[in-house]
């Protein structure tokens, strides 16, 4: 951080400016001139929340797609027909067994085990050739798709949120002040609070079990040369399958958390393959920081796009992958 | 930014294949090149119009875009899933310009000059897109590219004041002119067959031109290309802009054979149908992405039939189409052609061998 400040002061200096006038315009009651011009003071916390939680919700779908992409250097095409197949399973469960828990464990564990299938099964076979292996996420993701939409047809599902998660609560963040003096706080659905707590929990969780666990030693060493470290005697075949399974059940918690936010439905694979790939271009590919600062300036960009210019919101989405692209190829947090 | 061309050893082939012409072209000696070549001519005696459209037309359609691709993966090797996105919108660019039941957002001017703007926006979106993509290389070009594709779905989705919304733009007019509709089931097959031959004798002579074949060695080498002078990016870039020009000639056939487009025509599924396309037909070759176009076509419009007949539920056509896309990339990585080359090779070995035993005895 301070050697970034050191390196780049005009940078850190824009950023530092952008993030004090968030915080000012979160944070104070804006005077009427400001609500004048770009609305209530209402709109765009929501928007900003709504930011942020669709923030977590994509790093959940990013932090396995670049975690696979980083180790093992396979774009996996098919990580959007994983959400949609958790999606899927988390709603049967919830609905067959009425546990909203249940169905985040059982998503988590059914599309890890599709994870490992495909790990051994198909891409083991053709190690090291990248674009052999996008190809062939490709036509998964196709045949995926077919097979999901034959067994769930092409209705929406809604996941049911637990009854103890339904309804708002009040945030201390104050949206206007009466007449009288008195001060109205926002009030925000109290699901999207806690998965948005549960996305940076399970972040932290990912961060320290890659930088403080003998496991993720052995990852992020397969990450900077997969070749050494089998060398070495670690048996990376089992690493292999064990990321792809972390980040396939990561896909899958994901899908969960989709439904029960959004609803699923067929086209929602690709719309969130979309989400990962810009996300992992614009954050890094292969760092999971990288896939968290991703989401959320992704997330942020799409909330406040379609609330403020709803015809050109993909726009803003797009023209930030460009610029990135532009000034720092590699992405935001990419160490190379 | 300066393409270096010339002044470098021509390697890959003596001379005198330089001056190739007509009949020395590897894919013009086979008899089944010009049987192809004269049934295609002589289609219109043969199909009559559904087949005529619906399944020539639109595979040299599907074709010539699906070219585009072969063209920057086979001889950039840049798989590039955005294609049909330039093609797609080079037909947004025929129907904004031109006329369309949509008078709001069409400005009605004459095809002849809607025509070449929607060919030059296009190619210039196109080079944009890959002047975008040349930052990155190798498995991050299909990235970049495919999210470039969803964002322009995603985009001509929600924006209605120029490309009309989901309901996209109905109604757009064709050319008529010398007395004779355009869009008539013959004239347009011809039109197709025009198109789709001079894209496809373009693709040919570019890939032995000094840029194509300073293309195929930044393809195998490019830092030895880069350390040999010439401009990597340049040549990368210059190879998007004439892909997408080919890429827009196809966009604007589409748009003319269904008269309307609508977000649905650049759906991701159907940019990666273009990649299928390719694929399956074999992208070391140009006639490998109109080879499997046709297949393609004529397995989605009879896949549906065949699949009943076979007492199994006919809208399982993706399955199909996705597991033979499985199967190809599995067994064979140079498509369909790759197979038949094999094939041949195979059966025509000993045949050789014995003729040369022949000759030595």
């Amino acid at each position: 951080m301070t050697r970034f400040i050191e390196r780049h002061p005009a940078w850190a200096l824009i950023a530092l400016i952008a993030v004090a006038l968030l915080l000012w315009l979160i944070l104070a009651v804006w005077p009427p001139g400001l609500e004048e011009a770009i609305g209530r003071k209402r709109v765009f916390l929501n928007a900003v929340l709504n930011g942020i939680t669709l923030g977590a919700l994509y790093f959940l779908v990013a932090s396995g797609f670049t975690l696979i992409f980083g180790l093992m250097r396979n774009v996996n095409l098919a990580h959007g027909s994983l959400y949609l197949f958790g999606g899927y399973v988390g709603y049967a469960i919830s609905v067959w067994t009425g546990s909203w828990i249940l169905g985040f464990i059982i998503a988590f564990v059914a599309v890890a085990l599709v994870g490992i299938v495909l790990q051994i099964a198909v891409f083991r076979r053709m190690e090291g050739q990248d674009l052999r292996q996008t190809m062939v996420t490709i036509g998964l993701s196709i045949v995926f798709a077919d097979l999901m939409l034959w067994a769930f047809g092409g209705d929406f599902y809604q996941i049911q949120t637990p009854s103890w998660l339904i309804g708002p609560v009040e945030l201390p963040l104050v949206t206007a002040v009466k007449s009288s003096g008195e001060a109205v706080y926002l009030r925000y659905p109290l699901v999207r609070l806690v998965i948005f707590v549960a996305a940076i929990v399970i972040g932290i969780v990912m961060w320290l079990a890659l930088n403080r666990t003998r496991v993720g030693m052995m990852v992020r060493a397969g990450v900077d040369d997969r070749d050494m470290l089998a060398a070495t005697g670690v048996p990376i075949q089992l690493v292999f399958v064990a990321v792809f399974a972390l980040g396939a059940g990561l896909a899958g918690i994901a899908g969960v958390v989709g439904g029960t936010f959004q609803s699923i439905s067929p086209g929602e694979d690709t719309r969130f393959l979309l989400a990962s790939l810009v996300v992992v271009i614009v954050g890094g590919m292969g760092s999971i920081p990288g896939a968290a600062l991703g989401a959320v300036i992704i997330g942020l960009a799409e909330q406040l796009g379609s609330v403020y210019i709803p015809t050109y919101a993909i726009v803003v989405t797009f023209l930030i992958m460009v610029l990135v692209l532009a000034l720092r190829p590699q992405g935001l947090l990419a160490r190379r | 930014m300066s393409l270096v061309q010339g002044a470098h050893p021509q390697t890959s082939q003596p001379p005198a294949a330089q001056r190739a012409t007509f009949m020395t072209l590897p894919e013009f000696n086979t008899p089944a090149a010009w049987l192809a070549a004269v049934i295609l001519v002589i289609m219109p005696l043969i199909a009559n119009g559904f087949f005529l459209i619906e399944i020539f037309a639109t595979t040299l359609i599907l074709g010539t875009i699906a070219l585009s691709l072969m063209f920057l993966a086979g001889y950039g090797g840049m798989v590039s899933l955005m294609q049909l996105t330039v093609a797609g919108f080079a037909a947004y660019m025929v129907a904004v310009f031109g006329m369309s039941a949509n008078t709001n957002i069409s400005l009605g001017w004459p095809w002849w000059l809607a025509t070449p703007t929607a060919l030059l926006l296009a190619t210039v979106f196109g080079t944009l897109g890959g002047a975008l993509a040349v930052r990155t290389e190798g498995i991050y070009t299909i990235m970049i590219t495919l999210a470039i594709g969803a964002a322009f779905y995603y985009f001509t989705n929600q924006n209605w004041p120029i490309f009309g919304g989901h309901t996209g733009i109905n109604t757009v007019a064709t050319p008529k002119f010398w007395g004779v509709d355009w869009r008539a089931d013959i004239p347009f097959y011809y039109v197709t067959l025009g198109v789709a031959a001079f894209c496809y004798f373009a693709v040919q002579y570019v890939s032995r031109a000094p840029f194509g074949l300073a293309l195929q060695g930044v393809r195998d080498n490019p830092r030895r290309m880069a350390a040999l002078g010439f401009n990597v990016n340049a040549h990368r870039v210059a190879a998007y802009a004439f892909a997408a020009f080919i890429a827009a000639l196809g966009g604007v056939l589409q748009v003319w054979n269904y008269r309307q487009i609508s977000p649905g025509s650049v759906s991701v599924g159907a940019c990666i149908d273009i990649l299928i396309i390719a694929v399956v037909g074999g992208i070391t070759r140009p006639v490998g992405p109109y080879i499997g176009a046709f297949i393609f076509v004529i397995l989605r419009t009879f896949a549906l039939d065949l699949l009943v007949k076979f007492g199994l539920d006919g809208n399982r056509f993706r399955l199909l189409i996705g597991l033979g896309f499985l199967a190809i990339v599995f067994w064979s990585s140079d498509g369909v052609i790759g197979l038949w080359e094999r094939w041949r090779r195979h059966t025509a070995a000993p045949e050789k061998r014995a003729a040369r035993g022949h000759g030595h005895g």
